[in-house]
């Protein structure tokens, strides 16, 4: 790609969202409003590149992708159109030839919220959710998602396609919640941009740790929406939660590509622009008074992000966060993450005990970061027959092949340190 | 008296009849709701959008849980239904959640099919 086409398709990814939420609204049709999009964009490639970048480039896809719109209308009617889309089809007819000044149509920022919410509506499945919100407002395409998730494109094209066809059918409406609902709504939206992000972050069974297009993708969205609800807290801890867990991308994974344990990083490495701005949203969130679990749990992450060093780390406020999570959500991995807290803040012993007592629900026992807590454990208190029998445990159940490598270094090493000690 | 007669079919098996198969059988249904009206014993008749539309609502806790896809479990039985006219589907959902057995068992809600002729 050569550089203008670059810079041509990074205006295209950010502009699509807010030009397509606002098409769906004024269009009242997801397919046409995409198709016309898409008409627009082609138009744009021959136009921008040839007269030079529009001043408001997101105005011009908008104006242009209505007019397309009435094209594409035009045709359908010629070959009998349904009395709606004629009636529509008629009055856009009558806007596009209207004074030029009311033609120019902007991105509405509010219509992107309704995309958003009606994106991440509760009767779509989850999955839907994720493929429409990344499809519809992150601007990728079918083969990205395709990619990202591990699933074939014919998958998330019939995915995307059930999921359209149903907002249409059962009439899902393309609105903003109003405040009674508002809470429980955003919930699933924070969800799912969380779910994005650690697809992204984690590569779960992916041969890469971090795949960055999609981390960038759901850190845009999550900004967007703690921009477009500046009196909502959660979006804000999201978005810091997002920017410190991302400011150790660099130091997470070594030169040979294997997984660095946060205590082992090279903290250098973690970027403090992106520590900074997350820090200061955690702390403007909380002042706001409605605490919530992602805001928790960017307190979480802004505690390890501003320790010098791994043994600064202030665990014992960690583990107090910790149980105030737990009055959100209480489940065995939080609990899990509870239990490693207490044991830096107190003792491995104290840690030991909260995992016994997790082990005796079986909840984790195919969870991997279970077994390698519990060893780590052991490991500090020099008992390594112990951590090597976890270590063996938590193998099987290795999330990528970087935790599996992870292991098998770890259980080389402890092999190694009991010959040494062996006289 | 009064009977409510409810159809069952597989979805499936539509979708992979041909497109002259699906026009006789859908002018079957057509003389069969003329004949049923002509007789006038017919009190209403909805044919319903397929099962992807579906929503199926509970209400847990206070909370009203909707998940995509249609009721599939065996271990309840349809009780009666109800059809009404509401704005959109969160309209639909929110009256879904008041019905009583909402809070034990579950309730479907599926668009009806906009057939003008019927």
């Amino acid at each position: 790609m050569s550089q203008a086409a670059r810079a041509l398709d990074r205006i295209f990814r950010a502009e699509s969202g807010p030009v397509l939420a606002t098409l769906i609204r004024v269009l009242g049709d997801f397919q046409l409003a995409e198709d016309a999009l898409q008409d627009a964009l082609t138009a744009a490639l021959e136009s921008w590149s040839k007269d030079g970048l529009p001043a408001s480039p997101g105005a011009w896809l908008s104006t242009t992708a209505r007019r397309k719109a009435v094209d594409r209308l035009r045709h359908l009617r010629i070959a009998e159109a349904k009395s709606s889309e004629l009636a529509l089809s008629i009055r856009l007819d009558q806007e596009a030839h209207g004074p030029p000044d009311e033609l120019e149509v902007s991105p509405v920022p509010d219509d992107q919220l309704r995309l958003i919410f009606t994106c991440c509506h509760p009767a779509l499945s989850r999955e839907a959710q994720v493929a429409l919100t990344l499809r519809l407002l992150g601007g990728l395409s079918i083969a990205e998602i395709a990619r990202a998730f591990l699933v074939n494109e014919a998958t998330i094209a019939q995915r995307v396609a059930r999921a359209k066809q149903k907002i249409a059918r059962a009439r899902i409406p393309y609105e903003i919640p109003n405040r009674d609902s508002l809470a429980t709504r955003l919930e699933a939206v924070l969800s799912v941009l969380y779910l994005v992000f650690n697809e992204g972050y984690l590569a779960t069974s992916h041969g890469q740790l971090v795949r960055g297009d999609v981390v960038a993708d759901a850190l845009g969205l999550a900004r967007s929406l703690s921009a477009l609800l500046p009196d909502e807290p959660e979006p804000k801890g999201l978005l810091a939660l997002m920017l410190l867990h991302d400011s150790r991308r660099e130091a997470r994974v070594s030169d040979e590509g294997d997984l660095v344990l946060l205590e082992d990083q090279d903290r250098t490495k973690w970027k403090r622009p992106q520590i900074e701005e997350g820090v200061r949203l955690v702390e403007e969130a909380l002042r706001m008074g409605r605490p919530g679990p992602y805001q928790i749990q960017g307190a979480i992450a802004a505690v390890h992000a501003e320790a010098p060093t791994a043994t600064d780390t202030d665990w014992r406020q960690i583990a107090v966060l910790y149980d105030q999570l737990l009055h959100y959500e209480r489940t065995p991995v939080i609990e899990l993450n509870r239990a490693v807290a207490v044991s830096f803040a107190v003792s491995p012993v104290e840690g030991l005990t909260l995992l016994e007592g997790i082990e005796r629900t079986g909840a984790l026992e195919q969870y991997a970061p279970f077994h390698l807590a519990r060893a780590d454990m052991f490991r500090r208190l020099g008992r390594s027959d112990e951590a090597q029998g976890c270590y063996r445990r938590a193998l099987p159940f290795a999330q990528n092949e970087q935790v599996r490598r992870f292991i098998e270094l770890r259980l080389h090493g402890t092999d190694e340190s009991s010959a040494r000690s062996c006289p | 008296m009064k009977y409510a007669l409810l159809i069952y079919a597989a979805e499936k098996d539509w979708a992979k009849k041909s497109k002259e198969e699906q026009g006789s059988i859908y002018n079957e249904y057509m003389a069969y709701t003329v004949e049923l009206k002509k007789s006038g014993k017919l009190l209403s008749c909805e044919p319903l959008d397929p099962t992807s539309t579906a929503t199926t609502i509970r209400v847990r806790s206070g909370k009203t849980v909707p998940t995509d896809g249609p009721f599939a479990d065996t271990k309840e039985q349809l009780g009666g239904i109800y059809v009404v006219d509401v704005k959109d589907l969160n309209e639909a959902i929110a009256w879904a959640s008041k019905i009583p057995d909402a809070r034990t068992g579950s309730i479907e809600v599926r668009p009806l099919m906009n057939v003008p002729e019927m």
